[in-house]
């Protein structure tokens, strides 16, 4: 499985009438997942929700592009 | 003054009523003379009503306000008449850079997308927008502007609302059916009738610079996050009519806004930012500078009683996006039709709760994209900052981040899914024309007895019901189609029939046809022959079928106009 770099949010039932909506929605619900956490907290929702996804994916030649590409540049 | 624009000043004479001692009885009076009750005012004399419009003060709005006009609200102004000249006069930009830090993480190129009339936004000062909306409505001999008019008292009564007016020469009373609100974000009506504005104060502030640029600057929006020249701050660039950019500078709650004004903090930091691109020294003159804050807030009813709500006054958002004047000219592009089947007696009054059923769905999605946009512009938690950098750092290289960065969704209408006012389709269409939604423009060429114009198909439709039907041929149209198509009118309620063929052909029993010559229209509404859209006054997707039945078209109009 390549690692999919382009727009891929969406939901199943919904219609879009705008191409930005999806990745905002998406967006909208990772911010709120953080109200009103300490940073340790945020901290630890972060490792859990990457364990959570990268278990999600399984294919670990995906995990390994990925991984390395958030490493990269930062 | 400002050195690229003079303020009208608009003739204030003394109102009649002062000398006579006696009450104004007036069907519609519009308070406030900003953008939306100027466009109010067009509106509802394009439905044939006389309005009165008072305004406490006799120019325009003054200094830097409203900058960038979308698609949707220019289309209205095409509707009122001076969509052209604000077209005209606005500059129109494509390109757009983002940068975070000292880099420039990627650019756009947003070109307008083909076929139809009217670009994505322009942007030109709103003082000439409202100009350009004064003028047209002093032409306009159903009008009435009376400015230095202030309105003092408002009184609700059973079957009136009455106004106290304070003017240069006195003071007097006017009698209504029917007031609408359009006294922008203060709303001192909506104070004196006790209403509620809720929603978030937003803490932030912003600094607003005009500049004269004196040599070429390109036509382009740049928009910094956390620029070695502002670090922490956002800041954004773009360029209005006469060669004026504007400049906002994102300041932070704690700033001092009378320090940050003076010219001698300004300047410098303009300079920094100019040269900061390109490290090229620019000349430019300041012509305007100001600090606001913001806040996202709405009425919980934009109607009480026989007391309209339309812009500013309902609902204000931060300015990522440019909603304001925007969503306010399409609160006036949905009110006008309305009220006038109410006044006729063709509705019953509570066709106007479908007014702020609509606007209220509208101001919410308004509201969502516009603090989506601030969420990210101004990150309130460790948390949320570093996913904010991590997607600036992504988007050089990666599409998928690029799409998640928001320097602000440009204003677009909202799709009136929900409204209790549609007929839900009972046959499969493709794309986006979906009851409830604002129609997509397409070209299109007229012909009648005088010979043919090319056009756009907005300009054909509006201010009353009209029903599309798609034919391959208007010259095969049999008598029993034509028959129904010439009696779709519901209720005392117009319905306008409009042919739309690939094929030139001359009008059959007086309905007009519209030649889609590209065949975008019914591309664009996923037409066939015989396919039929009811559209509202306002440009709305009222219902849709495959097959014409003149009593399901009348069931809608029905339903559409609040009888059923
Ligand atoms: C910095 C900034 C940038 C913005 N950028 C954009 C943008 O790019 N695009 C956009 O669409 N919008 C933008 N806006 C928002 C836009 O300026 C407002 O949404 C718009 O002016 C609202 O129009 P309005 O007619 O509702 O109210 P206003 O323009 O505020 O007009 C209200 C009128 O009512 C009059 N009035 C008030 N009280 C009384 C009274 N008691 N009696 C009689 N008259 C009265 C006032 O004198 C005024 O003329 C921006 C706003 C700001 C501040």
């Amino acid at each position: 499985m390549a690692l999919t770099l382009t727009p891929n949010f969406n939901e199943v039932g919904k219609t879009y009438f705008n191409a930005y909506s999806p990745g905002d929605d998406f967006y909208e619900l990772l911010i709120n997942t953080h109200r009103d956490l300490s940073d340790e907290q945020s901290e630890q929702v972060n490792a859990r929700l990457i364990l959570i996804l990268a278990n999600h994916i399984g294919d670990i030649a995906t995990l390994r592009d990925a991984l390395q590409l958030a490493r990269e540049g930062v | 003054m400002l050195k690229t624009y003079t303020y009208p000043r608009f003739e204030v004479k003394p109102a009649p009523e002062i000398a006579s001692g006696r009450t104004l009885k007036v069907p519609v009076v519009v308070v406030g003379a900003g953008p939306v009750g100027l466009g109010m005012a067009l509106d509802l004399q394009l439905q044939g009503l006389p309005v009165l419009v008072l305004d406490d003060d006799d120019s325009v709005s003054i200094g830097s306000r409203g900058v960038c006009y979308a698609k949707r609200a220019l289309e209205v102004l095409d509707r009122y008449g001076i969509g052209k000249q604000v077209c005209e006069k606005g500059v129109s930009w494509n390109v757009g850079r983002t940068f975070f830090r000292e880099q420039e993480v990627y650019n756009f190129n947003l070109v307008p997308e083909a076929d139809h009339h009217r670009p994505g936004m322009v942007n030109l000062q709103q003082y000439y927008l409202e100009e350009y909306l004064v003028t047209k409505a002093q032409q306009t001999p159903n009008i009435e502007l009376r400015w230095k008019n202030k309105v003092v008292s408002v009184t609700h009564g059973d079957a009136t609302v009455t106004l106290r007016v304070e003017t240069p020469d006195g003071i007097y009373s006017v009698e209504t059916d029917w007031l609408i609100v359009a006294d922008g974000a203060r709303s001192p009506i909506r104070h004196m009738m006790g209403l509620e504005i809720e929603g978030k104060i937003f803490k932030d502030r912003f600094l607003i610079a005009d500049v004269v640029m004196k040599a070429d600057f390109p036509a382009e929006r740049w928009f910094w996050f956390d620029p070695p020249f502002h670090p922490n701050q956002s800041v954004l660039l773009h360029k209005q009519a006469d060669q004026v950019f504007r400049i906002d500078f994102q300041l932070g709650w704690d700033a001092d806004p009378d320090e940050e004004k003076k010219p001698e903090k300004v300047i410098p930091r303009i300079k920094a930012m100019l040269g900061a691109f390109d490290g090229r020294d620019r000349e430019f003159e300041l012509e305007w500078v100001s600090v606001y804050t913001f806040q996202c807030r709405r009425m919980g009813s934009f109607r009480h009683g026989r007391v309209l709500f339309v812009g500013d006054a309902a609902h204000q958002v931060s300015p990522f996006g440019a909603r304001g004047a925007n969503s306010g000219l399409q609160d006036a592009d949905n009110l006008g039709w309305k009220l006038k089947l109410v006044m006729a007696g063709k509705s019953p009054s509570t066709l106007l709760d479908s007014y702020s059923e609509e606007r209220v769905f509208a101001a919410d999605e308004n509201l969502l994209n516009s603090t989506r946009s601030t969420d990210f512009i101004t990150p309130k938690s460790k948390a949320s900052k570093a996913f904010r950098n991590a997607v600036l750092g992504l988007a050089r290289d990666h599409a998928f981040a690029r799409a998640l960065v928001n320097s602000g969704r440009l204003s677009v209408p909202a799709f009136l899914t929900t409204s209790s006012h549609n007929t839900p389709d009972s046959e499969p269409f493709a794309g986006r024309m979906v009851p409830g939604a604002p129609m997509d423009d397409a070209p299109v060429i007229e012909r009648d007895p005088k010979g043919k114009t090319s056009g756009w198909l907005l300009d054909k439709v509006g201010n009353q019901f009209v029903a599309l039907y798609f034919t391959n041929d208007p010259a095969t149209l049999d008598a029993a189609t034509i028959d129904a198509l010439s009696n779709l009118s519901w209720g005392g309620i117009p319905v306008q029939p409009l042919l739309v063929s690939p094929k030139p052909g001359t009008a059959i029993g007086g309905i007009p046809t519209i030649e889609d010559m590209k065949g975008i229209v019914a591309q664009r509404y996923d037409a066939r022959p015989g396919t039929v859209y009811l559209l509202r006054p306002d440009q709305h997707v009222a219902a849709r079928w495959r097959r014409l039945d003149a009593a399901k078209v009348q069931a809608a109009v029905a339903k559409a106009s609040g009888n059923a």
